[in-house]
């Protein structure tokens, strides 16, 4: 023991003594929990199993590296039949679906010829006969927007060689009027079926052609020094894929137009490499998931209608309610009215420690989002507050090379009031518009204690 | 409380939601918004269960709110202007702290947030409410950092499990309900400025401790080289059977491990039998001398635990000062009556004066039988500590907010069969910066209408930020008599009290 630093947390006069003693005096700007949260915290704090199963669960969610390993169809590497649609978000039933996620399924239900015109497909899912409806995190997977996948589609494969598990995310198709955005015209279905003609089984040649896996994980590292947080940004990201896939690209045999094609489809879509992130992060944060007594959340995804939360230590409970509309910027004449409640797996990103909680390191496009360089800074900063760890291979720069806030802790958000951060895109509310608009969105305050109390269930009867 | 029909009075009440402040410094902005001419009341609170019980007491009209709402409830005079009283509320609430260089930095939000950006080693205080006590404690010990929990009202079974895991990161868990520790000559929670040296103690008592503390001081004043280099107060509870002393052996591992402790002294409450007896068997076996000052029935005093560790440190104890012993008459009635802001104090009181005079009724009772209900006042001996969580339960300590007890000492004073009111003050970092300034009006108005004995136990130092003799001189101008140790003191009213019924 010699003169120490004190931290300070509860009454002032406290801290003025101790200062007023010529020491250094840390002052914890505190306030009360979420209403009613706290007798389960204190239950979780003290829950023997909490610090260990939280060091486990970060731990093993760093330790995970994502490699690029294929791209296949969704019916060969999900066992995705006919009439099974996968969704982004929790569970939910067509009737409680928005339009945008609606527009989606009737688009998919159209690709899959299940109706000639997707108007059509209304019936069909109100019949639910021959269809159904099931989370992309349910089969390791995630989907951007309404995340709808079908089983004609091809989809990413990642693969953490330590384990052999894998995940899996469809390829992205631009913006704007595109099916993940609840659009479902012809010109959407046309380059749906261009991408499962043409772009699938050339990614595929490529990837299986290109003898170092692309180290996803490691793309992840550049890009966010490179200005992209990897949700809202990934442009770099975009980039380094083409520089790793173009020489077995170009030399798979396929017809020259079809190559110039897919690197300018490729090369035009910024977004491209969302596809890839999400997954990168979903396989990293499956690793930490049913560590009993951990509080970290695994998964944070919205259908449109509910935004769930996943926790570590309870399993693939979900804990829900509803999604928030986001505040940003509007395309063309669309305004706030005409927003969807927010839509997507893509929060898996934040989950992970990148998309919001990486703002900071995305200078470029906080003015996309609403806000102004130091916001950024400020928003990576507050997500320290909720998280868990730094994840030391995402390193934001302009922080001195700090870490990304990681693993966002239940009892944290509780005690503080503060909300994840999450880049989104904007979806229209009615189904068949598309793109709206960008922005920024938290999560619903409620899921949280709703996590804390399930966390503190657990924790009494461990 | 009403408001009188005569003068014709306005409220103004508002909420603010999601502004918060402490119960303490919301005590402050009462009593300066209060001050504000204009203002007949003020108070500003969170709106909680029992403040709300306070406003609509004081006749304020609450809309419906939630505790994280902050209540700003004013009553003014007629012709007053609401937007000047509210003024004063701003200013008041505004925070004072320095800013930090790099604005852009917001203030850490949790005490592990806070250690992360401190340099290691960096120790934790926590004064949250209760309910909140743990977790943030429990950040502490996670990052294998020393915390001191001020906050009273700890559940005993959170208690239990914070010292659990803290033994398992070899940290140490100061408090809770216990608030006093010197660190390195570092004042934490209610600390007294004290000479270093190399006595260390630990103390599952707070005012214990502190009674400690100002009589080594005292006596270093004259004996050279007494003095401490540690004091770690370990909580109230620590010695209890619940507990088992789990702090405590931490504690005295830290001090026998530091070369620079010559001797250890334990105090405490009145401590479970069997934990009493587990700890002296470990004792024992420490390679520093431990001197064991548990109170309890026929255990020494505190002031002979004191006098002990002076005498096995080769020196001889000082007469104990005694001041205003001019101003104490006869004893004006048949009962005592005790006052105590400390615990531990109050315990010392109750144990010494069981001896001579028999059964004491209290609200912390030496045995289940002898508790004091609702009522703190009836035909018996009485002794009430009013730092008991159950009187302390949303409000501030007495050591800052001695309206309850002045209240008590009143109706103490009015009552005939009162014949000694028998008081304690402590002094030191963390408590009202002139509390004599508080107490000497009351005793006062009690001594005004017949001349009750008042004996109070000042517990201080001459470094103490309030300065040791200016506060007796107040005390003794307003007709106390004052001591430095509180057995001295209880003595010489049990001693008053055996003289008025001969």
């Amino acid at each position: 023991m010699s003169q120490p630093t004190v931290v300070t947390a509860g009454a002032d006069m406290f801290a003025d003594s101790v200062a007023g003693q010529a020491v250094d005096v840390e002052r914890v700007d505190w306030r009360p929990p979420m209403p009613g949260t706290e007798t389960d915290l204190a239950t979780v704090a003290t829950d023997p199993r909490r610090p260990e199963a939280n060091r486990r669960a970060v731990e093993a969610m760093l330790g995970v590296t994502a490699h690029l390993v294929d791209v296949a169809p969704a019916s060969e590497v999900l066992g995705l039949e006919k009439g099974q649609f996968l969704h982004a978000g929790p569970p939910i039933e067509w009737d409680r679906t928005s339009g945008p996620l609606r527009g989606a399924l009737m688009g998919g239900a159209a690709l899959e010829g299940l109706v000639d015109d997707p108007e059509d497909a209304v019936a069909l899912f109100e019949s639910g006969t021959g269809v159904s409806l099931e989370p992309c995190h349910h089969r390791s997977a995630v989907g951007p927007m309404a995340g709808v996948v079908t089983p004609s589609m091809w989809m990413w494969v990642l693969e953490d060689r330590a384990t052999g598990r894998r995940t899996y995310c469809s390829l992205n198709e631009g913006l704007g009027k595109v099916l993940r955005y609840g659009a479902y015209s012809p010109e959407v279905l046309t380059r749906l079926r261009w991408m499962g003609d043409v772009l699938g089984p050339l990614l595929q040649a490529a990837v299986r052609g290109t003898e170092e896996a692309t180290d996803v994980t490691g793309i992840l590292t550049q890009m966010l020094q490179m200005g992209d947080e990897a949700h809202n940004r990934n442009r770099a990201g975009t980039l380094m894929l083409l520089r790793d896939l173009s020489p077995a690209m170009v030399s798979a045999g396929f017809d020259a137009k079809d190559v110039a094609d897919v690197l300018r489809f490729i090369g035009g879509n910024d977004h491209f490499f969302l596809n890839l992130a999400m997954p990168a992060c979903k396989l990293a944060l499956d690793a930490g998931r049913d560590v009993p007594g951990s509080t970290m959340v695994v998964a944070m995804a919205r259908n449109g209608t509910d935004f769930g939360i996943q926790v570590s230590g309870t399993g693939d409970e979900w804990f829900t309610g509803p999604a928030q509309v986001a505040e940003g910027l509007f395309l063309g004449d669309y305004g706030p009215d005409d927003a969807n409640p927010d839509i997507g797996d893509s929060a898996i990103t934040e989950t992970a420690g990148i998309g919001g909680f990486a703002m900071a390191t995305a200078p470029a496009i906080v003015r996309l989002v609403g806000g102004t360089v130091p916001d950024a800074l400020a928003t990576t900063r507050r997500m320290h507050e909720i998280t868990l760890a730094e994840n030391p291979r995402w390193s934001v720069p302009v922080l001195e090379f700090q870490g990304t806030p990681t693993g966002i802790d239940v009892t944290k958000v509780c005690r503080t009031g503060i909300l994840p951060q999450i880049n989104t895109g904007m979806a229209g509310a009615v189904a068949g518009v598309g793109q709206v608009g960008a922005g920024l969105v938290t999560p619903p305050a409620e899921i949280f204690p709703k996590a804390l109390a399930a966390l503190a269930a657990r924790a009494a009867s461990a | 409380m009403t408001t009188p029909t005569t003068t014709p009075t306005r409220d103004h009440v508002e909420l603010r939601s999601g502004a918060y402040a402490d119960s303490v410094t919301l005590l402050q902005v009462s009593r300066a918004v209060q001050a504000t001419p204009g203002v007949v009341a003020a108070q500003v609170a969170m709106a909680t269960g029992l403040n709300l019980e306070v406003l609509e007491g004081m006749g304020f009209d609450i809309p419906a709110s939630s505790p994280n709402d902050m209540v700003v409830a004013l009553r003014l005079d007629p012709d007053a202007d609401v937007s000047a009283a509210l003024a004063a509320v701003d200013a008041a609430l505004a925070p004072t702290r320095p800013t930090a260089g790099d604005t852009t930095v917001a203030p850490p939000r949790t005490t592990g947030s806070a250690l992360r950006r401190t340099p290691p080693g960096a120790i934790a205080l926590v004064s949250v409410p209760g309910a909140s006590a743990t977790v943030e404690a429990m950040d502490a010990l996670e990052a294998g950092r020393d915390v001191m929990v001020f906050s009273d009202n700890v559940p005993v079974a959170e208690e239990v499990a914070l010292k659990q895991y803290a033994a398992t990161r070899g940290a140490l868990v100061m408090g809770p309900d216990c608030g006093t520790a010197v660190v390195d000559g570092v004042g934490l929670g209610f600390a007294n400025a004290v000479r270093p040296g190399r006595i260390g103690i630990v103390a599952a008592s707070g005012t214990g401790c502190q009674q400690l503390l100002a009589l080594l001081h005292h006596a270093g004043g004259t004996s050279e080289g007494v003095g401490v280099r540690h004091a770690l107060g370990v909580g109230g509870r620590d010695l209890s059977a619940a507990v088992g002393g789990l702090a405590t052996r931490e504690a005295l591992r830290r001090l026998d491990a530091d070369p620079d402790v010559d001797l250890v002294v334990v105090v405490s409450k009145p401590p479970a039998a069997e934990v009493a007896d587990a700890l002296t068997r470990d004792t024992e076996a420490l390679g520093t001398p431990v001197e064991l000052g548990l109170l309890g029935r026929g255990q020494r005093d505190l002031t002979a635990v004191a006098e002990a560790v002076l005498e096995r440190l080769g020196h001889t104890a000082p007469e104990w000062p005694v001041h205003g012993t001019d101003n104490t008459g006869p004893a004006t009635g048949p009962l005592l009556r005790g006052l105590f802001v400390g615990g531990t104090l109050c315990d010392e009181s109750m144990l010494m004066a069981t001896e001579a005079l028999g059964p004491i009724r209290s609200n912390i009772p030496l045995s289940d039988d002898l508790a004091l209900d609702d009522e703190l006042l009836i035909d018996a001996h009485t002794m009430v500590d009013f730092g008991d969580d159950a009187l302390t339960q949303g409000r501030a300590h007495p050591m800052i907010d001695p309206t309850l007890r002045n209240e008590q000492l009143a109706r103490a004073a009015a009552d005939p069969a009162t014949g000694v009111i028998l008081l304690d003050l402590v002094l030191g970092h963390g408590a009202e910066p002139d509390p004599a300034a508080l107490l000497a009006p009351a005793i006062e108005a009690a001594r005004r209408d017949r001349p009750v004995p008042v004996v109070v136990s000042l517990v201080g130092t001459d470094l103490d930020p309030q300065g040791l003799d200016a506060q007796r001189d107040a005390l003794v101008a307003a007709g106390a008599e004052v001591h430095l140790s509180n057995a001295s003191a209880t003595r010489r009213a049990i001693q008053l009290i055996e003289g008025a019924a001969r």
